[in-house]
């Protein structure tokens, strides 16, 4: 007897049991994320963005919508990834996973599948809160899903690396803390990087942040920074390199068996 | 029958340099009970999570029902149930939600019938919606347990199931263990409890220094390095032991009450004959004598020797 070269049951087994943790702290899983974005556009968008200029002939507060959902999402998929994977190595029932027969691919999908979940769902609640406080048209919406989607798993994929290289929650923190909010912040979140002096702008490209913005902005307004093309390929790059380290990591049992 | 599991040259060197294991090999037959014994840090743990697939080993192959544990992981782990020595549980789940989750885990269709038999069985069916966090030691123990058996596994690993458990628990895991062989399971279990090998094993293999120091079937161990003693108890106390004893293993004890004579059972010659005619010889005389076969536990410290227990 032996079981079908994909063990679906193991996978299911893990996203259901990472999605039910999410419903159980629903309110605070929501919560901070819709109060921090209201907050942003509150102040950003109507208080400041009123004395602002259009960019790119489109209103302030709407311009940053985007950045904002892409800085949840940023932040989101990152701590629900490597916590999902983090807790059980802090805990100890990381053994069962372990020693079940899931193979590398399986456990990734189970733990990234869910953290992508809920930082989508995250998303789109965050969209609609925005769409309480400015007006804004979606012209590409299929493309707008599809960028939160990609986004969500590339983001989720690097948040596994972190659960696992992480030694203890400081680690754990100090990733999102020190790398991803200044890359967003530098990353065009809440201006046009055509808005930097040429030097700037150059720098600023080599910011993988400044892709994903440009892209998920363009589902909006239809203008962006770089192309979408471009866009596309850079999150697929991104991605692609955290599989890779991903697979190094199982490959090797680095952080996770001795 | 072909081995359950079947160990072979295996060695584990952990990267701090510690070698843990050091050329282990050993055949586990399908449906024995085998209690592998050893001081702590001897290695067992380190066997068991290596044939599981939770440590790395260093050199050296294990088969699972035939199944390479690295080349053919899905088939080998998927007749395999682990207890691990470590108590670690989910903390927020309910108890069926655990085992339940257990039972995907290992490939194995939601089954509610099955998860309720072994919740059943492990009597903890009344707690089903019980948040784990909230039992007791003990408790998270039959969890771990439960977790274990979900998948249905034909091969488990009991990790020193009955340390830090009360008497009852620990009769209940035995008459589990004893239920599951019946129904044609393979059980490895280690325990510090020589009486629970003694009860339970069909065989077993003592570790020391990550090497087998032996293996065998327990009624044959125990005959094989089972040693009887004599106890006279003397009517006189003795200053010593007289030199016409010399010949004899004796040692005084009790303040001289008390001559103890250590002898091989499995011999021909046991030598008491001759011992008892010299002391009516020398006109010692005694009130007493009574024989003890020894435990086990007498045969693994002569094994491991007392230093190394510590
Ligand atoms: N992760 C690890 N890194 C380094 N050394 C380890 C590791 N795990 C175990 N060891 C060492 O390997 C040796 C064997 O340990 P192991 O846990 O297998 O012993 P054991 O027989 O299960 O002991 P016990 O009866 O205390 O459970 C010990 O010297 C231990 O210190
Ligand atoms: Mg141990």
């Amino acid at each position: 007897m032996s079981l079908p070269a994909f063990n679906r049951h193991g996978v299911w087994a893990i996203y259901r049991f990472e999605m039910a943790r999410f419903l159980r702290t629903l309110l605070q899983s929501v919560l901070t994320p819709v109060i921090t974005t209201s907050l942003f556009v509150i102040v950003f968008g109507a208080a400041i963005g009123s004395r602002m200029a259009e960019v790119d002939g489109v209103s302030y507060g709407a311009f940053i919508v985007p950045g904002l959902i892409m800085l949840s999402l940023f932040t989101e998929s990152i701590a629900n990834a490597s916590f999902g994977i983090h807790f059980p190595k802090f805990t100890g029932t990381i053994f069962e996973i372990l020693a079940a027969p899931v193979a590398a691919l399986e456990i990734v999908l189970g733990y990234v599948g869910a953290a992508a979940t809920k930082s989508v769902l995250l998303g789109l609640i965050i969209l609609a809160t925005a769409s309480f406080f400015v007006s804004f048209t979606i012209l590409h919406p299929l493309w707008m899903l599809a960028f939160m989607a990609l986004t969500a798993v590339t983001f989720s994929l690097f948040g596994f690396i972190v659960g696992i290289w992480a030694k203890n929650w400081e680690q754990m923190q100090f990733v999102p803390m020190l790398i991803v909010t200044p890359l967003t912040f530098l990353g065009g979140a809440f201006y046009s990087i055509d808005m930097l002096p040429p030097g700037w702008r150059t720098v600023a490209l080599f910011n993988p942040v400044v892709y994903l913005i440009s892209g998920f902005r363009w589902s909006f307004f239809g203008t962006s920074d770089v192309s979408v093309q471009v866009s596309l390929a850079m999150t697929a790059v991104f991605m692609l390199a955290c599989i890779g380290v991903i697979a190094w990591i199982f490959r090797t049992g680095y952080r996770l068996k001795t | 029958m072909a081995a359950a599991i079947s160990i072979a040259n295996l060695t584990k060197t952990y990267a701090n340099g510690q070698h843990a294991l050091k050329g282990v090999s050993l055949e586990i037959r399908p449906g024995e009970i085998f209690a592998l014994l050893g001081p702590n840090g001897a290695g067992k743990t380190t066997l068991i999570s290596i044939v599981c697939g939770i440590v790395r080993p260093t050199s050296g192959s294990v088969l699972v029902e035939g199944h390479d544990i690295r080349r053919e992981f899905r088939a080998a782990r998927e007749c395999i149930g682990l207890v691990p020595q470590e108590l670690a549980i989910e903390a927020f789940e309910t108890v069926r939600a655990a085992a339940a989750f257990s039972r995907g885990l290992f490939g194995r269709a939601p089954d509610p019938a099955c998860v309720e038999r072994v919740l059943h069985d492990l009597s903890l069916w009344d707690r089903r919606d019980d948040i784990l966090m909230t039992l007791s030691g003990g408790m998270k123990r039959r969890v771990m347990i439960a977790k274990a058996l979900a998948h249905e596994p034909r091969i488990l690993f009991l990790d020193e199931p009955t340390a830090g458990v009360d008497v009852e628990l620990r009769r209940d895991l035995w008459e589990l263990v004893r239920r599951l062989r019946d129904q044609g399971v393979t059980i490895i279990l280690t325990t510090h409890y020589i009486d629970e090998a003694e009860e339970l094993a069909d065989r077993i293999g003592v570790v020391n220094h990550g090497e087998l120091v032996v293996v065998d079937e327990k009624r044959a161990l125990m005959k094989k390095l089972g040693k009887r003693q004599l106890t006279l108890t003397l009517q006189e106390p003795l200053a010593a032991v007289p030199v016409g004893l010399a010949e004899w293993r004796l040692a005084l004890l009790g303040n001289g009450h008390e001559l103890q004579f250590t002898f091989d059972a499995a011999q021909e010659q046991t030598g008491v004959g001759p011992l008892l005619r010299r002391l009516e010889q020398l006109g010692i005389g005694w009130r007493d004598l009574n024989t003890r076969e020894s435990s086990l536990e007498d045969i693994f410290v002569s094994l491991v020797g007392r230093g190394a227990r510590a």
